[in-house]
């Protein structure tokens, strides 16, 4: 197990860092190396990636944090303009050395304003002399803002000639931010994910008061063995694991059990963890309501999850016009005169059955249509006469805003609009079924 | 103005509320089309206090509806407030991921309707639980960063709302500068909440009612139509935030709850504690309206059969929207009032008396001319027929009192309109449908009882078993009761003797199922094939010749005496006299209010202009097309002979052609070479004209044509 030394950090901090970054000690010693004491200049970015909760921005902060670097973190989401981004980063360095009353911020539009005022801040607050850290969580996002802001930040500490380091933290690999002419090519460090062992040891550190570190280890253990298949993150395993264990206590608190009787706690466990997994860990059913079925002891069937309400009801013409958009999306337009007239001619069977696409259109997507062929379609399938009136119009219009057919190029109106219907077939399916329409036979694919 | 539409065709706006001033014109313009002019006045304030009633009445009904939801809502919010108030520091709250509350409200495919229920819901919020409330669309965000804008304007701005203006500057000052992050928001949150903590036990004020710290309520009107990434972003940045800003999501989903996980990854909706509310259905909100305004005896003005079928028309088929279905009504109101004279009498019985005698000889003759009136009249023996026809006030005396048997009729109708729902509502099928409305339809249209449907449901109703029979007589001597008609006293009775009937029969019961019991064992006694056969047979001749049961027999009895009741009540109105007074049945107009038909519009002008212009000479017969017509309508009928490329040469050549037909052949080529060019323009115009239209575009295919986009390609 590689200890945590450095001749720059005191002992006693380096250990209490220790024990707060459980299975991430060899990074952090890494981290620290690179780092170096607090005068030297480091790295000018660090570039940090690794998959979903596997502890980069816990890593970073804690390791800031507890040896008391002069830093400031940003997470990049939230600063969704370039100018957010780095009046924020101007911000906190203000109230870095929090003695003084923080200044209303200065506006900062570009990036050679934020080198001014950088270099002006670092001076006032009398940082020149230790390395200021520059953490930019959910990095992936600057590749959206301007395009000088990332190279920009990756030679941050060459533009202002003073000692900074940019750390840059992201679920990518750098592969995908590099942009195409020379740029500065920052200093890559993978987080590998957490292993099932690692898992464990984390999750079983933080054990309940009333109960022992080996009871919750127990219960960790048939956590991880349901849900490690589905979920390694770490944060989520938590949560499901705080919301499931007064399940798991339940044989003991009536007595039935003591904290030893594995077996059976397991038995009591497991197919309640596994109908969690097939509900609360969707987000079919919000983890309140979990909770509340829980202490009622009702059964989950009892509550539908956002799923099942799959049903839509729609007015009768739009319905039909739903069927006539699905239609005219799945069958090429040479069938349209077969399916929908009724004296079509002489068109021979095999000559129509010939398929030309050897793939089925519903492997494909659905394919645009005019908005013409839609009405013509939706004529011939509706029994009864339909005026084309506003309120057929308008309908179209609305199920558009319902994103149950989309628009596709936004052409002038006057140009014929060209629709794509988006819904499924298990969809079109059931609203066929309510107008006792059978779409089965309309459809090309399935002739 | 602005529409939800991507669209950029044309969107009729309606007027906001503000016209309900009244103004003397407006008055005054009620009465430009009859020359009565002496009771427009009356007939239009008659008209508004009625609709202002039915108004009231319909903001009830749409309160009594949303209070469920809005108590679910109470209780989800309260519920995550404790938990947010009580910041434990035990175990479970501490290892727990903190999500996002979020209502998941399914309010229907009747977006029209939804702008109310959030009215209700975040005025309902507003008093009750926060001020804190923003309402975003998704036209308004494209992006973060304006939806950032928007929800801290709107936040904002509530803070000056609530709190006194002098504060105002400092609002406006900072609203400008202050940052869009949610930094400044938390910022902003903390102030005000700090602000009203001090405040509130010195000062006493409106917001009382609000909850310390109150959540921020962000309202999502239309879930669908925001993108993604929009959504995804605010929500991993209000996680962020959750333990310093109280945050509470509400989407508004039209569709079905599918579409969170649709638009969301699980890594999102992870963050978020989704519990689904659902709205009354619209179906069931139109049945509520329409028990309340027309199934009542509260309001004298009625509609036709025509007429409520083409509003139920227009909410099934084409928009769900129960809105339109008011304002559908409302529009039966006005033109009511507005066409027929004799609305003047269309008012509560009280006021009838007095408007009869005040009526004018014009409004008197008026009477006279009704059909209905008519009718009756020829049925009247001769001395009375001269006496209505020439006695002025003979005739108001008669007015008066059929006007009020009109009153008592609906009444009537109503009560039994309901206790034939009872019966029909549960049979097999719904021969009659199983809406009140569909009954109330059917009987309006014609007498009922004449139909083939009524027939067959007559039918099933003598198969019904006994506890359901029971069951539906009390329920209907329920309705008898609660109605206000004065007749049903014996009818009431008449169904109580009945009851009692029924459970006489019960001891006698007993002994016939003894019966039944042995016959069955003798069946399972015989195992030989031949005997079996034997006895099913004699067991059926039996049956067939077996005198009716006394159950049967009281069975029989009660569902005749239910078609007596309905052969005496629920004639259609139109059968009555002076049902025009009452009943708005003109749906032609109606229908060419509400049922708008663009296209058709557009092509009966072209193709035939003498609709719109009303000129003798553009009469024309048949396909031929008459040069006199206006050029865009000639090159219109012109195109239609086309397919889908037109080759403009030829276009224009044809063109010329019907021009020139009724000029003079032999003009000299000079005058000609300049009627060419004339023609030429002509011509350009009206296909810029058509362009315009939309009928033709440009076609990049071939050169010198222009494609249709109508039909042609078809």
């Amino acid at each position: 197990m590689p200890n945590l030394e450095h001749p720059a950090y005191p002992a006693a901090a380096l250990l209490h860092l220790e024990s707060l970054v459980p299975c991430r000690e060899s990074q952090v010693s890494m981290l620290l190396s690179i780092f170096g004491e607090r005068q030297q200049f480091s790295f000018p970015s660090i570039f940090i990636y690794g998959h979903t909760s596997s502890g980069k921005t816990y890593v970073m902060q804690t390791l800031l944090n507890t040896l008391q670097l002069p830093h400031v973190f940003v997470n990049c989401v939230e600063c969704f303009t370039s100018r957010l981004l780095l009046e924020e980063i101007l911000i906190q360095l203000q109230s870095c050395s929090s003695e003084t009353e923080p200044t209303s911020p200065v506006p900062c539009d570009t990036f050679n304003d934020f080198v001014r005022l950088f270099k002006q801040a670092l001076v006032s607050r009398e940082l020149q002399d230790q390395t200021l850290y520059i953490v930019l969580d959910r990095a992936e996002q600057l590749r959206e803002m301007e395009a000088n802001i990332l190279p920009a930040f990756l030679r941050l500490q060459e533009l202002t000639d003073s000692n900074v380091t940019v750390v840059l933290l992201s679920e990518i690999v750098w592969e995908l931010f590099r942009p195409n002419v020379g740029c500065f090519d920052p200093l890559t460090l993978y987080f590998p994910d957490y292993s099932i062992g690692h898992l464990q040891k984390i999750l079983s550190q933080n054990h309940p008061p009333e109960y022992t570190a080996d009871f919750y280890a127990a219960y960790i253990n048939i956590l991880l063995g349901v849900f490690y298949m589905v979920c390694r993150d770490l944060k989520e395993l938590r949560h499901l694991a705080a919301l499931n264990f007064s399940k798991y206590c339940e044989p003991v608190v009536r007595g039935e059990a003591n904290e030893r009787d594995t077996r059976k706690l397991w038995k009591n466990i497991e197919p309640h963890l596994k109908k969690a997994m097939q509900t609360v860990y969707l987000r079919e059913i919000s983890s309140s309501q979990w909770e509340r079925l829980q202490h009622d002891g009702g059964e989950p069937g009892q509550l539908k999850g956002l799923s099942a309400h799959t049903h839509v009801e729609l007015p009768y013409y739009s319905k039909f016009l739903l069927i006539a958009a699905y239609l005219a999306s799945y069958n090429p337009v040479r069938t349209d005169k077969r399916l929908f007239l009724k004296h079509h001619g002489k068109m021979k069977k095999t000559n129509f059955m010939k398929k030309h696409e050897k793939t089925s259109n519903h492997l494909l997507g659905p394919k645009p249509f005019p908005l013409d062929r839609l009405l013509a379609i939706l004529y011939s399938i509706v029994d009864k006469r339909v005026a084309p009136t506003a309120n057929i119009f308008s309908q179209i219009t609305s199920l558009v805003t319902l994103q149950l057919l989309s628009m596709v190029g936004q052409n002038d109106q006057l140009e014929g609009p060209r629709y794509k219907c988006t819904v499924s077939l298990d969809f079109i399916r059931a609203v066929a079924r309510t107008v006792n329409f059978d779409i089965i036979k309309y459809l090309y694919d399935f002739l | 103005m602005s529409t939800c539409s991507v669209s950029k065709g044309c969107f009729v706006f309606k007027p906001s509320a503000k016209k309900r001033k009244l103004s003397q014109s407006t008055a005054h313009d009620f009465g430009i089309r009859n020359d009565d002019s002496e009771d427009t006045e009356l007939r239009f304030v008659t008209c508004q206090s009625l609709w202002n009633q039915i108004k009231s009445e319909t903001e009830k009904v749409q309160e009594d509806l949303n209070k469920q939801l809005l108590d679910n809502l109470m209780n989800f919010l309260s519920r995550f407030h404790s938990e947010f108030q009580e910041k434990t520091a035990e175990w479970t709250c501490r290892m727990k991921f903190r999500e996002i509350p979020t209502a998941a409200l399914v309010l229907g495919v009747n977006v029209t309707d939804h702008e109310l229920t959030f009215k209700s819901v975040s005025d309902f919020l507003q008093n009750n639980i926060t001020p804190y409330i923003a309402l975003l669309e998704a036209k308004d965000c494209p992006g973060v960063k304006n939806l950032m804008q928007k929800l801290m304007g709107q936040l904002m701005n509530c803070y000056v709302d609530v709190d006194s203006l002098e504060d105002e500057d400092y609002v406006q000052v900072s609203q400008n500068r202050i940052r869009c992050s949610m930094s400044s928001l938390i910022k902003w949150y903390e102030s005000v909440t700090k602000k009203t903590d001090s405040e509130a036990p010195s000062k006493k004020r409106t917001t009382s009612a609000h909850w310390q710290s109150p959540p921020v309520v962000v309202i999502f009107k239309d879930m669908e139509s925001f993108t993604t990434k929009v959504l995804q972003d605010f929500i991993v940045i209000c996680s962020q935030h959750i333990h310093e800003l109280p945050l509470v999501l509400i989407f508004g989903i039209a569709t079905s709850p599918m579409i969170i996980h649709r638009l969301l990854p699980h890594s999102v909706s992870s963050l978020l504690c989704i519990e689904l509310f659902q709205s009354l259905s619209c179906k069931d909100h139109l049945s509520t309206i329409i028990d309340k305004l027309l199934l009542t005896a509260q309001f004298p003005f009625k509609l036709g059969e025509k007429v409520l079928q083409v509003l139920i028309n227009i909410f099934l088929y084409h928009d769900f929207s129960v809105q339109n279905f008011i304002k559908g009504f409302q529009l039966c109101i006005v033109e009511h009032f507005y066409s027929q004279p004799l609305s003047v009498l269309c008012c509560q019985l009280v006021d009838l008396q007095k408007r009869v005698h005040s009526l004018s000889h014009d409004q008197c003759e008026n009477i006279r001319r009704l059909p209905s009136f008519r009718r009756y009249v020829e049925e009247q023996e001769s001395g009375k027929q001269v006496a209505l026809l020439t006695t002025d006030n003979f005739l108001k005396e008669e007015i008066q009192k059929l006007l009020e048997d009109l009153h008592v009729y609906h009444e009537n109708y109503v009560s039994i309109l309901r206790c034939l729902h009872v019966f029909t509502s549960s049979l097999p099928k719904y021969p009659l449908g199983k809406q009140i409305r569909e009954l109330h339809c059917a009987c309006l249209e014609n007498q009922v009882w004449e139909t083939e449907e009524y027939e067959s449901s007559l039918q099933l109703a003598r198969m019904l078993n006994k506890s359901d029979l029971v069951t539906m007589l009390q329920q209907c001597m329920e309705i008898l009761l609660s109605s206000s008609g004065k007749e049903f006293d014996k009818t009431v009775e008449k169904l109580k003797k009945f009851l009692t009937e029924f459970q006489n029969l019960e001891a006698e019961a007993f002994q016939e199922q003894d019966v039944s019991i042995s016959s069955q064992k003798e069946l399972q006694k015989k195992t030989d094939l031949y005997h079996l056969q034997k006895t099913l047979l004699e067991l059926k001749e039996s049956r067939r010749t077996k005198k009716l049961t006394k159950f049967e027999m009281l069975r029989f009895e009660v569902v005749d005496y239910i078609d007596s009741l309905v052969r005496k009540y629920l004639v259609p109105a139109d059968r009555r006299t002076l049902h025009e007074i009452l009943y708005f049945n003109t749906a032609a107009v109606l229908r060419g209010h509400l049922n708008a038909a663009p296209r058709t519009a557009l092509h009966t002008a072209l193709n035939n202009p003498h609709w719109y212009l009303k000129n003798q000479a553009l009469k024309c017969d048949g396909g031929s097309i008459s040069n006199k017509a206006p050029d865009i309508c000639i090159v219109y009928k012109l195109h239609l002979e086309c397919g889908r490329l037109i080759n403009l040469v030829d276009w224009l050549e044809a063109f010329s052609t019907v021009v020139m037909a009724g000029e003079e052949p032999n003009a000299d080529t000079a005058s000609s070479d300049q009627m060419d060019d004339i023609i030429h323009a002509r011509f350009i115009r009206a296909v810029s004209e058509l362009e315009l239209l939309g009928f033709i575009k440009p076609s990049k295919q071939k050169t010198d044509h222009v494609a249709r986009l109508t039909w042609g390609g078809c």
